[in-house]
């Protein structure tokens, strides 16, 4: 791995590609596709009626709390990776406290299921 | 492609290798081209169906087809959009379906990047188009489009724990993030030697949720026709429209080339005697299984609920994801160490 930056720059140009190819596919497009707005058109969808009010209504906060469960466990996937791929070189007492720390973070799992947190209704 | 990664870098091999990513571009354009046609085709004749067989030979150019009209249909953004992020949205939902793949390794000498931190580019990339279904659906400023991204997003993310942590199970067991050293790991001559058995409980919740992650039947609530229009994407029309269908069938390659390399074994044959043939071969078969696999469920399964599908991802999968992990740990620490 003597040439460790040249992966990277691998990365760099897949990404390069990534965002070129809806530039170019886009402004193709743009030289191809007709282009006559007219109102109706361009008002939002709402099965064929006037849309009523703002399209940005106020959702269900359950979304918000399904965001919140992610974050945690998130951030516990976070810890688990690296302890993973050193656990080989690493003894009994890691895996005892990889316990400890998943198990707290499933109090809090139960603790919300009890809460109903997971229930959809 | 591995001669030219050790070389140094010049502009020369910047280009070649430039030359060789835009090649595996439009591979993988053709790859979905060609598994939409293979999908309808599938489940045409799982439905006693024929299936696409009206432009060119066998059908075989109704995609080309559907895509050119796209390419030339109108674009209309709504009035009351939020015009930078709806133009936003759709590419950046394609940009990270096609970086992941960057670090998936074919065989032994074919591969592009070889990163260290592999496996954790992967996860961490793929969750970013997550955030375009919410952006499109927020931008769209369309009711409908608002609740089928925040579904899609509530969705992604509770399977995206398991998806996660599913993996830390193969990773123990090769104690790397590295893709080609997991495929190395992997390398017994037998077929047994894959991750496939002594990770099973891992292989299935990965595959679950792995099928969930790509919004495809049984768990395509945020698309449900029937009661959400569209979903995330019912604003978006030509081929703006056409980006978010190509992110959702790259990452199908992405995913089918992910579970060959982490459970399948890559580009091992299944029995020592079967090594005369070439690597990629193995690969590619084992790929297209996955891949078949996928359209298979779709056809096969029906929708589940949507208040199921909540419970499902945090009180089965993740509970099993993380009681993998520790049973694996758990074995090596009495029988391997």
């Amino acid at each position: 791995m003597d040439n460790y930056v040249n992966h990277y720059v691998v990365v760099a140009i897949f990404l390069v590609l990534g965002i070129l190819l809806p530039v170019v596919a886009l402004t193709v497009g743009r030289l191809l596709r007709p282009h006559k707005p007219t109102e109706p058109k361009r008002s939002t969808y709402e099965s064929g009626n006037e849309p009523v009010g703002e399209g940005q209504v106020r959702f269900n906060i359950r979304y918000y709390m399904f965001a919140l469960m992610f974050v945690i466990f998130d951030v516990e996937t976070v810890f688990l990776y690296p302890w993973a791929v050193a656990y080989n070189k690493l003894g009994l007492f890691v895996l005892v406290e990889m316990v400890i720390f998943a198990g707290m973070l499933l109090v809090g799992l139960l603790y919300a299921w009890k809460k109903r947190v997971l229930k959809w209704n | 492609m591995g001669a030219w990664l050790n070389e140094p870098l010049t502009w020369g091999s910047a280009l070649i290798l430039f030359l060789w990513a835009a090649l595996f571009l439009l591979i993988v354009l053709g790859f979905v081209t060609y598994a939409i046609y293979y999908e309808r085709k599938v489940i045409g004749w799982m439905q006693l169906r024929i299936g696409p067989n009206r432009v060119g030979p066998l059908g075989l150019f109704q995609t080309v087809a559907d895509i050119f009209k796209l390419l030339i249909k109108e674009d209309t953004i709504p009035r009351k959009a939020d015009r930078l992020l709806f133009i936003i949205a759709p590419a950046l939902a394609f940009i990270p379906s096609f970086t992941v793949l960057a670090v998936i390794p074919y065989t032994e000498k074919l591969y592009f990047a070889d990163l260290n931190v592999g496996l954790l580019y992967y996860v961490a990339l793929s969750g970013i188009t997550t955030l375009a279904m919410v952006l499109g659906g927020w931008a769209s400023n369309n009711k409908y489009a608002l609740l089928g991204g925040m579904r899609s997003a509530a969705q992604m993310i509770s399977y995206e724990v398991p998806l996660v942590i599913s993996i830390v199970g193969v990773i123990l067991l090769s104690g790397s993030l590295n893709l080609r050293d997991i495929v190395a790991a992997q390398d017994g001559g037998w077929f047994w030697n894959w991750n496939l058995f002594p990770q099973i409980i891992g292989f299935i919740v990965f595959f679950i949720a792995a099928v969930s992650e790509l919004n495809r039947t049984p768990f395509d609530l945020p698309e449900a026709e029937s009661e959400l229009v569209a979903g995330y994407h019912v604003e978006y029309s030509g081929f703006r429209f056409a980006f978010f269908m190509l992110a959702e069938y790259v990452y199908v390659y992405a995913i089918a080339a992910l579970t060959t390399v982490l459970f399948l074994g890559g580009w091992h044959a299944p029995a020592p005697f079967l090594d005369f043939v070439p690597g990629i071969i193995w690969f590619l078969l084992k790929f297209a299984f996955i891949v078949f696999s996928l359209f298979w469920i779709r056809a096969t399964f029906p929708r589940v609920r949507v208040d199921q599908l909540m419970s499902l991802g945090w009180k089965v999968l993740l509970p099993v994801a993380l009681l993998n992990v520790f049973l694996t740990a758990l074995y090596l620490e009495l029988f391997v160490k």
